[in-house]
């Protein structure tokens, strides 16, 4: 049997950016593939635990027997093991070194930079994480204007590996605007990334599996309260 | 030292760099012959994962040391996002992380390959790679951790992150590679040298042959590798600079 024709599962949850970037390189290659929700809040499952046995983490991807964990890793392996158009990566080296610097940028800085924003106490905390969390967007908005040469995405005339990377993160930037009440993307210091994010989230491959803002929103708010050991709210 | 940027002449295809401005235009004929220059520093074990790299695929470069403490205008400007080494530049290209500068290195140099050319085995190669950095700053922690107590949970979270890396990723092999060394075991260079240096500067060991006998055997084959073993700095200059920073932790510990 053909690799690319063993029956292809996705471990993870709908709320997860890391599990949307796995969904997304798989729609688009047009992979069909089964999606096994996780329900994490209720602590992990032997599923997972078996999946992933040294981070316990989603996503995880099963291929046939074989488990590939990672994120980045899966949207790679995704690529390799599908290689027909769409190109997820760039053929060429130095393009795909770039992608990867602010796909890791992305992962160890920015998005932490995003998350201390929801747990900062008071309002000075609050104001020093968004003002570091802004430094890091102003910095993505350059990095966008010359990995793109014009075109629509960072990939170029279709979404590529730095789109998903990014673009994963719209859903909980979107909440942490509402909760904090301060516009992060901004007409007026990120003019071109709120394009693109306009664009990408419209995507064939995107808009499925982008979560909606409300309900991700709503889920935050059951988490959080979790975290603090109070009853759930009554529905 | 004086460094001279060439700039290539014209051709066709425009590689921009990372930090916005287009430094050089070349061509894919002339890519792989492009100047190589490497920003480093004697120390560093992610400096050393890219000299390995450079040296096994027999590329020619231009090393170029930088004082930490007086950072070059030129590293300031091919890395301004971390304003740290290794950078690697080539054809006046800047790529930073040396992870991603080693993954660059195999596919611009693509003979010799440093990693599996199955999409699955490069998925788990990368994995390891990716465990060994984010268990970077537990080692750092092993270093220059000070009181008895923080000293012995850091030793203990290094057993538990050794034992992982031993049973799951090396298993009986050799080598991560195989029978010889590729982008993993480089990766893991750090702990064949310097978390071994580390455990000589705080005289605690942890990565011994009675606890990890598979990981301690191939620190030792690793170490003697021709181009690893040739290509590694002093250890007494080594273990002389890690007792300074030591030191100066716990100064500062001592100062608050």
């Amino acid at each position: 049997m053909e690799k690319s024709d063993l029956k292809v599962k996705v471990l993870g949850t709908w709320s997860s950016p890391f599990v949307m970037r796995a969904r997304i390189a798989l729609n688009m290659k047009s992979v069909n593939y089964e999606f096994l929700q996780e329900r994490l809040w209720e602590g992990k499952s032997e599923r997972l635990l078996k999946s992933n046995p040294v981070h316990k983490k989603v996503p995880v991807l099963i291929h046939g027997d074989k488990l590939i964990c990672e994120s980045l890793i899966i949207v790679e392996y995704i690529d390799e093991v599908w290689p027909s158009a769409p190109s997820i990566l760039h053929s060429d080296p130095n393009e795909r070194a770039i992608a990867r610097f602010w796909a890791a940028y992305l992962d160890d800085k920015w998005f932490p930079s995003m998350r201390s924003i929801g747990f900062a106490r008071g309002e000075d905390e609050k104001k020093a994480a968004i003002a570091e969390f802004e430094k890091g967007l102003v910095l993505l908005e350059k990095a966008f204007g010359n990995c793109r040469k014009g075109k629509p995405f960072f990939g170029g005339d279709q979404i590529g590996y730095l789109d998903i990377a990014f673009g994963c993160f719209l859903g909980w930037l979107r909440v942490t605007e509402t909760t904090s009440g301060i516009k992060l993307l901004s007409e007026a210091k990120t003019p071109a990334l709120i394009n693109w994010a306009h664009r990408f989230c419209s995507d064939a491959a995107v808009k499925d599996v982008m979560p909606d803002t409300e309900k991700l929103a709503e889920f935050a708010k059951m988490i959080a309260s979790k975290r603090r050991g109070e009853a759930p709210p009554k529905s | 030292m004086t460094i001279n940027l060439n700039v290539e002449t014209c051709s066709p295809r425009i590689s921009a760099s990372i930090y916005g401005n287009r430094l050089c235009i070349l061509s894919s004929t002339s890519k792989a012959m492009a100047e190589v220059k490497l920003h480093g520093f004697w120390a560093s074990p992610f400096s050393h994962r890219v000299i390995w790299a450079l040296k096994i695929k027999g590329v020619d470069y231009e090393y170029i040391e930088e004082d930490l403490p007086n950072k070059s205008e030129l590293l300031l400007k091919y890395n301004p996002v971390y304003k740290k080494i290794p950078v690697l530049v080539h054809g006046g290209n800047p790529i930073a992380e040396s992870l991603i500068i080693l993954e660059y290195i195999d596919e611009t140099w693509p003979h010799n390959p440093l990693l599996p050319s199955d999409p699955y085995e490069k998925a788990m190669a990368r994995f390891w790679i990716q465990f060994v950095a984010d268990k970077g700053s537990i080692f750092r922690s092993f270093l220059l951790s000070t009181s008895g107590e923080d000293q012995e949970k850091v030793a203990k979270d290094v057993l538990e992150a050794l034992k992982i890396i031993e049973e799951k990723g090396l298993g009986d092999k050799k080598f991560f590679g195989g029978d010889t060394i590729n982008l993993v075991d480089i990766s893991y260079g750090v702990l064949a040298y310097w978390f071994k240096n580390m455990e000589e500067a705080i005289d605690i060991k942890v990565l011994e042959p009675t606890t990890l006998p598979r990981l301690s055997r191939w620190a030792q084959n690793f170490m003697e590798v021709p181009v690893i073993r040739e290509n590694i700095p002093d250890r007494d200059k080594m273990l002389a600079y890690m007792r300074r920073m030591r030191e100066k932790t716990v100064a500062q510990q001592l100062n608050k």
